[in-house]
């Protein structure tokens, strides 16, 4: 099973709503899967400043001294922003190239959920209910967010294991399916260089999309060659700065619903999941088609 | 009329109250408000009762339907009318995967699309689509009939037995075993009931015929490497 929910706002006076609207159409997927939850949102954008979401398991000790030694090893001005066992982390853009070896110096054990200029991850074990309260995202505005609800089939259920997955910078994506050629891609993916840190499947995927769109191609192109290169079940959304696509494999059995309005696009893997938006009785409702790749762009 | 919503007192207490209808039931008339995409609305009838729903559903919507004529003013999830017997359900808006699928009798209506595997393992229903319908439509349908007013998508009635599907526009491939047939006197009348009891205003002439090929039927020697 699994839920995603998607929400593309084209109505700027929408953006304060966004955290509370998305968090919404999360919690209503929650039977969908049961196991961990996670939301990427797309804020401000930090001109000139690199953006990090980080989480520790000890996260008040670690986020106390973290950010005078990043100051210090980083050469620059460093802003964090504690939420629960995340943190928002912001430094120079020039001071991004080393920041995950800094921090690897700090904390081996404190991973990163998210890099990028305006991209934010939040995901933990539980139902999208506790997930999305403990990290606050119904206070959250953004411009557009997605998040998944999960029922783990092809790896254990932890944080790594739930997502979105960051892909590349300021991208993330989602996913309702399982791979079955993932053992063999993460083997491909690991001897052309690529870090894959766990068993998941979906990590697998993204981290084929960062692989793809590093060697020149495009996002919509890496889509496109990944109903060629992946085999099994999917439909993926994906995030990125300035936008939101959808890409369901030829099959097309994993759900999916769309709604367009004037004020936004949205996503979920039932209709469920869009009841409570906003003049959603006069919205163009449809199913995306099967091998096709969308996009909304601001 | 009954009027039921479904938000204040929840699925449960729905279907067992329709469950409870009988054949001489006095209670005829059900409305259903704020579905708001809830699953499993109004499955199990066995009355000739007539349930109007006023809004979008969720999955299953009216499945095993027996007798009773079920409306829906809005859009349907995966399996409506899944495994209907007999009676009539009908879709103002666009149905999901699998619509119909493994329906005994009665009539399926959707006046806007349906999408993938509409009408898979059909063995007695007919099914009316004002739309298209995705692909894998009718696969292994035994019998019955689908009619498409639009285009139907890739392997339409693959390894088909009995069913007659009608399309009227645009097939995009057919499945394995599936092919063009004659359009004969006794089709044009079947097609011209169906068409008519699905408030359907196609004339049967613009139609095309296909069918089961009858080459999957039986095991073939010749085929033995391919297992």
């Amino acid at each position: 099973m699994c839920g995603i929910v998607g929400l593309f706002l084209k109505d700027i006076s929408l953006e304060a709503n966004l955290g509370n609207l998305l968090s919404d159409m999360l919690i209503s997927m929650s039977d969908r899967g049961p196991d961990s939850a996670g939301i990427a949102i797309y804020a401000d954008k930090e001109n000139g400043r690199s953006k990090f979401t980080i989480q520790s398991e000890n996260a008040k000790t670690d986020f106390e001294a973290l950010p005078n030694y990043l100051s210090k090893h980083l050469n620059c001005n460093v802003e964090t922003k504690v939420n629960d066992t995340h943190s928002v982390v912001i430094v120079d853009e020039s001071a991004t190239s080393k920041f995950s070896e800094v921090l690897a110096s700090f904390n081996p054990e404190i991973r990163i959920m998210s890099r990028g200029s305006s991209l934010e991850i939040y995901k933990e074990v539980g139902l999208p209910k506790q997930v999305t309260q403990r990290f606050n995202i119904p206070q959250m505005s953004g411009r557009h967010g997605i998040g998944h609800t999960r029922m783990a089939t092809e790896s254990a259920v932890t944080t790594m294991g739930a997502h979105p997955f960051n892909t590349g910078l300021d991208q993330c994506l989602v996913h309702n399916g399982s791979l079955s050629n993932h053992n063999s891609l993460r083997r491909r993916l690991r001897r052309e260089g690529v870090h894959i840190e766990t068993e998941n499947d979906t990590e697998v995927g993204a981290a084929y999309l960062t692989w793809k769109m590093q060697n020149g191609a495009t996002l919509g192109e890496a889509l496109e060659s990944s109903l060629e290169d992946l085999d099994g079940f999917f439909t993926f959304v994906v995030g990125t700065e300035d936008g939101f696509g959808v890409v369901r494999d030829p099959i097309a059995c994993k759900p999916a619903v769309m709604a367009e309005t004037d004020q936004y696009v949205a996503f979920g893997s039932e209709y469920r999941a869009l009841v409570n938006l906003p003049e959603i009785e006069t919205a163009h409702v449809w199913e995306p088609e099967p091998a096709t790749v969308y996009f909304w762009k601001h | 009329m009954l009027e039921f919503d479904l938000q204040e007192n929840g699925l449960r207490k729905l279907n067992s109250a329709l469950h409870d209808q009988k054949e001489n039931s006095n209670q005829t008339v059900w409305k259903i408000t704020n579905p708001k995409g809830s699953h499993a609305i109004a499955v199990g009838i066995d009355a000739p009762i007539e349930v109007n729903i006023e809004g979008s559903t969720g999955y299953y919507c009216g499945g095993m339907n027996k007798q009773a004529n079920i409306n829906v003013k809005g859009s349907v999830g995966p399996g409506v009318a899944e495994n209907m017997m007999s009676g009539k359900v009908v879709i103002d808006g666009d149905a999901s995967q699998y619509a119909g699928a493994t329906g005994h009798g009665g009539l399926l209506v959707i006046k806007g699309n349906a999408s993938s595997r509409c009408g898979i393992s059909m063995k007695g229903i007919n099914i009316v689509v004002h739309g298209n319908i995705g692909h894998m439509s009718a696969f292994m349908a035994q019998s019955g009939n689908l009619v498409v007013c639009g285009d139907a998508g890739d392997a339409l009635g693959d390894s088909l037995y009995e069913a007659k599907l009608f399309v009227r526009g645009k097939v995009k491939s057919l499945g394995a075993d599936c092919e063009k047939k004659e359009m004969r006197p006794e089709h044009l009348e079947l097609l011209e009931q169906l068409l008519s009891e699905a408030e359907c205003d196609a004339k049967p002439e613009e139609f095309t015929r296909y069918g089961s090929a009858r080459r999957l039927y039986n095991f073939d020697i010749d085929n033995s490497d391919a297992y």
